[in-house]
C-alpha cells in the first residue's frame, strides 16, 4: 500500500509596511489616521520610556531592567487591538504593552525600582504582574479562556511571551489546553532572536515557531514584529475569531532584541554586532513615520510635538515615583495571604 | 596559593574535574558561550567544547531530566539552574525521579548528577532570583544538599558531589559570589559531604549557619564566647557535631534566611530536643527570613535576618 500525505501545514508570514514606509493597501486594516496617529505616539512614548528606565538603571534608582528596544511595533500592534475587557498575561518585556493599555507609568517605574505595590494593576484593567518565571504564563491564560468560555463572556485573553518561553513544558501543556478546548486565546510570541545568550536555531529546530501551532491544532502565523500593520491586523482577526469561540491563534512576531538581554547582561560577549547593525533599518517606529509622511500625516513639528509630549509624561511620571514613599517593612506581609496568620502577626512585631 | 572568589573557585573545581574525568558534562541554560549569568562556567565551553559544556533550551524541566538520562547512562552531569527559583519546573524530575531510581532500581540504576543553583537574597534582584528553599530538597529522602559558605569549601564540596554516586543539589550564595577571596588551592582537595565544620570554638552558645547566614552570624558574635557551626552538607547533616556542640554549650542558635515555618531550622532544632534536650539551658532559638514571599529589593533588607537579630536571640538564650 502506497504511503499517503495525511496532513501538513502551510506556514503565512504577514508583512504590510516596509522598511521605506510603503504599504500594501490591499492588507492594510481598517485604521482611521487618528488611529494611525495614536499608534504612532505610543511607540514613541514606549520608546522614551524604555530610554528614561535604562538611565535610571544606570543611576541606580531602578534595579535590573529588560528593555524593550525594537519590539515596540510587537507590543503597540498587538496591544492596539486588544480592549481594556480582555485579559492580558504578560511576561517581563511587555512595557509596551502595559503601557498602550493605560497602565500608568510611575508604577511601571516604580515596579522596576523594586517596590511591590507597582504591580497591582488598577481597576478596569486585567493585565497580570510581570510573570518572571518563563513561559509559566501560558497555562493561566488557558485556564483564564476556559473561564470566559464557561461564562460565554464576549472577551478574549492575551498571552505574551519570547522564542525561550516556547522551550519550556508549560508551553506545550497551555498550548494543549488551548487547543483541545478550542480556547478563547491568542499567544503572542516575540520571536527577538535570542534568549540572554541562546540564539534562537538553538531553542528549537523547527524553522518557524509559528508552525509549532498546527501540532496542538490551531492556526499558527508568523508576522513581520517591527510592522506595526502586520502585527496589528493578526491579532485583531485573531482577537475577533476568538470572541467568535472559534479557538485559539498564535502569533510568532519575528522582531528582534537590540538591547541587552536586560541590565545585568552584556550581550557583546555572545552576537556580533554586525546582526544589531542589520536590524537597524528595520525599525519599527522609523518605518510608520515614512508611512505618515506619505500620508501627509507627518511632519517636523508633528515630531516635536509627540516627543516633547512623551517626554512630559515620562518626566511626571518620574517625578510621581519619586514622590512615592518608601514602603512599609510591615508591607511584606500584607498579601502573604487574605488573614495575617498568628504566627505573621508575630514576625511582625520583631520589624 | 591564588586568592580566588567563590565564581572562580567552582569554575576551578568544574575545570579540574573535567579535565579528570571524560564523564563530566555541563548542561544548562547560557553556561557556554555566555559562560553562565554569574561566569561560574567562564572559559569552559573554550576549554571542553560544545559536547562536554552544553547550552540548552529554556527548559529546567528538560535540563534536569536530560540530566538524570546522562547519569544513568553514566556519564556525570553537572547541570546548572540559572537562579534557584527556576528550580521549580524541575522539581517534578527531582522528586518524581532523581531522588528515587536507586530505590526504585534496587540499585540497578543510579544518578549520580549535580544541580547547581544560585540561592539566596541580598543583592536586589528581581523576583524569584532570591529563593532560599533549600527545605524543600531535604525533606525529599534521595537527595543529598549541599551550602559552600566560601571560595575554599566550595571547591572541596563540588569536587565531592560530582564524585558522589547520589544526586546532589549544590546551592550557591549570590551574595558570597564576589564577596569574600581567599586561599584555594589547585589540584584535587576534598571537603567530604556529610561533615560540618566548627568555625570556632566556643562554650556559652552553639550557633548553626550555612551559606551566606553563616557570615551574618560571625558577624554578630562579637566577645561572645559562642560556639559557631557551618552545616555545609543540610543532607546528610552532620548530627554528631551538631550534638556534641549542643550538649557542651547547652544553647543553641539556629540562623537560615529562608521562611522559619518548616525551614530547615525546624529539623535541627527537633533533632536537638530529642538527642540532647537534658543538656540544654534554653529553649533553642532560630533567626529566619519571616513567613512571607520574599520581598522585592525595596524591603528586601527588612526580611534577611539582621546581626542584630541574631544578637538578640543570642542575647536571650544567654540570659535563660
Ligand atoms: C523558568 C525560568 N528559567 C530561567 C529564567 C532566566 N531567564 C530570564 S529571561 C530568560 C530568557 C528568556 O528568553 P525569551 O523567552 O526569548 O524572552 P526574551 O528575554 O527574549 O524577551 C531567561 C533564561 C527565568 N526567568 N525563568
Ligand atoms: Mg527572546
Amino acid at each position: 500500500m502506497p504511503e499517503k500525505i495525511i496532513e501538513s501545514c502551510n506556514v503565512k508570514r504577514l508583512e504590510i509596511l516596509d522598511e521605506g514606509g510603503n504599504a500594501d493597501e490591499s492588507l492594510m486594516p481598517p485604521l482611521s489616521d487618528e488611529q494611525i496617529k495614536k499608534m504612532y505616539e505610543l511607540l514613541v512614548l514606549s520608546r522614551a520610556f524604555d530610554q528614561r528606565a535604562l538611565n535610571l538603571q544606570r543611576e541606580g534608582r531602578l534595579g535590573t531592567y529588560a528593555s524593550i528596544l525594537g519590539q515596540e511595533a510587537s507590543q503597540i500592534g498587538s496591544a492596539f487591538a486588544l480592549e481594556k475587557s480582555d485579559w492580558i498575561f504578560p511576561s517581563f518585556r511587555e512595557m509596551g504593552v502595559y503601557i498602550t493599555m493605560g497602565y500608568p507609568l510611575h508604577m511601571l517605574f516604580q515596579y522596576w525600582s523594586g517596590d511591590e505595590r507597582g504591580v497591582k494593576c488598577p481597576e478596569g484593567l486585567n493585565i497580570f504582574p510581570v510573570c518572571v518565571p518563563v513561559g509559566t504564563q501560558l497555562p493561566h491564560a488557558a485556564g483564564a479562556a476556559m473561564g470566559v468560555k464557561y461564562r460565554g463572556d464576549k472577551k478574549a485573553v492575551a498571552c505574551y511571551f519570547g522564542d525561550g518561553g516556547t522551550s519550556e513544558g508549560d508551553f506545550h501543556e497551555g498550548m494543549n489546553f488551548a487547543g483541545v478546548f478550542k480556547l478563547p486565546v491568542v499567544f503572542i510570541c516575540q520571536n527577538n532572536h535570542w534568549a540572554i545568550s541562546v540564539p534562537r536555531e538553538k531553542q528549537t529546530a523547527s524553522k518557524t515557531l509559528a508552525q509549532k501551532a498546527f501540532a496542538y491544532g490551531f492556526e499558527g502565523i508568523q508576522v513581520d514584529g517591527n510592522d506595526v500593520f502586520a502585527v496589528y491586523k493578526a491579532v485583531k482577526e485573531a482577537l475577533e475569531k476568538a470572541k467568535k469561540d472559534s479557538g485559539p491563534t498564535f502569533i510568532e512576531c519575528f522582531t528582534y532584541r537590540m538591547s541587552d538581554h536586560t541590565t545585568a547582561d552584556d550581550a557583546a560577549r555572545y552576537r556580533l554586532k554586525e546582526e544589531i547593525d542589520n536590524w537597524k533599518p528595520k525599525d519599527p517606529i522609523l518605518r510608520l513615520k515614512l508611512f505618515m509622511e506619505k500620508k501627509g500625516l507627518w511632519n517636523k513639528q508633528y515630531q516635536t510635538d509627540v516627543e516633547n509630549k512623551a517626554k512630559e509624561a515620562v518626566d511626571e511620571a518620574v517625578k510621581m515615583e519619586e514622590a512615592i514613599e518608601h514602603p512599609e517593612p510591615k508591607d511584606m506581609f500584607t498579601f502573604t495571604y487574605a488573614k495575617l496568620t498568628q504566627r505573621q502577626m508575630r514576625q511582625m512585631k520583631e520589624l | 596559593m591564588p586568592k580566588l572568589n567563590m565564581v572562580q573557585a567552582i569554575n576551578l573545581a568544574l575545570k579540574e574535574e573535567m579535565q579528570k574525568d571524560k564523564n563530566v558534562v555541563l548542561l544548562g541554560e547560557d553556561v557556554g558561550k555566555d559562560g553562565g549569568v554569574f561566569r561560574v562556567s567562564e572559559g569552559l565551553l573554550d576549554a571542553f567544547g560544545h559536547e562536554r559544556v552544553i547550552d540548552t533550551p529554556l527548559a529546567e524541566s528538560g535540563i534536569v531530566g536530560a540530566a538524570i538520562g546522562l547519569a544513568l547512562y553514566g556519564l556525570k552531569p553537572v547541570a546548572e539552574i540559572q537562579f534557584m527559583g527556576f528550580i521549580y519546573p524541575a522539581i517534578d524530575q527531582i522528586f518524581s525521579h532523581a531522588s528515587r531510581i536507586r530505590a526504585r532500581s534496587r540499585g540497578r540504576f543510579t544518578c549520580p548528577l549535580v544541580v547547581r543553583a544560585p540561592y539566596g537574597a541580598g543583592i536586589k534582584a528581581p523576583e524569584l532570583h532570591s529563593e532560599s528553599s533549600e527545605a524543600l530538597f531535604c525533606h525529599m529522602s534521595g537527595i543529598k544538599v549541599v551550602v559552600p559558605s566560601s571560595p575554599y569549601n566550595a571547591k572541596g564540596l563540588l569536587i565531592s558531589s560530582i564524585r558522589d554516586p547520589d544526586p546532589v543539589i549544590f546551592l550557591e550564595s549570590t551574595k558570597l559570589y564576589r564577596s569574600i577571596k581567599e586561599d584555594v588551592p589547585e589540584g584535587e582537595y576534598i571537603i567530604p559531604l556529610g561533615k560540618a565544620r566548627v568555625v570556632r570554638e566556643g562554650k556559652a552558645v552553639t550557633l548553626l549557619a550555612w551559606g551566606s547566614m553563616l557570615h551574618r552570624t560571625l558577624q554578630a558574635i562579637e566577645d561572645i564566647d559562642a560556639e559557631v557551626i557551618d552545616l555545609m552538607t543540610l543532607k546528610p547533616f552532620d548530627e554528631e557535631t551538631i550534638l556534641k556542640s549542643a550538649k557542651k554549650t547547652g544553647r543553641v542558635v539556629i540562623v537560615h534566611e529562608a521562611p522559619k515555618t518548616c525551614g530547615f531550622g525546624a529539623e535541627l532544632s527537633a533533632t536537638i530536643a530529642e538527642d540532647a534536650m537534658l543538656h540544654l539551658k534554653s529553649p533553642i532559638m532560630r533567626v529566619t527570613g519571616y513567613d512571607v514571599v520574599l520581598p522585592l529589593p525595596k524591603l528586601e533588607d527588612y526580611y534577611i535576618p539582621t546581626s542584630a537579630r541574631i544578637k538578640k536571640a543570642i542575647e536571650e538564650v544567654m540570659k535563660y
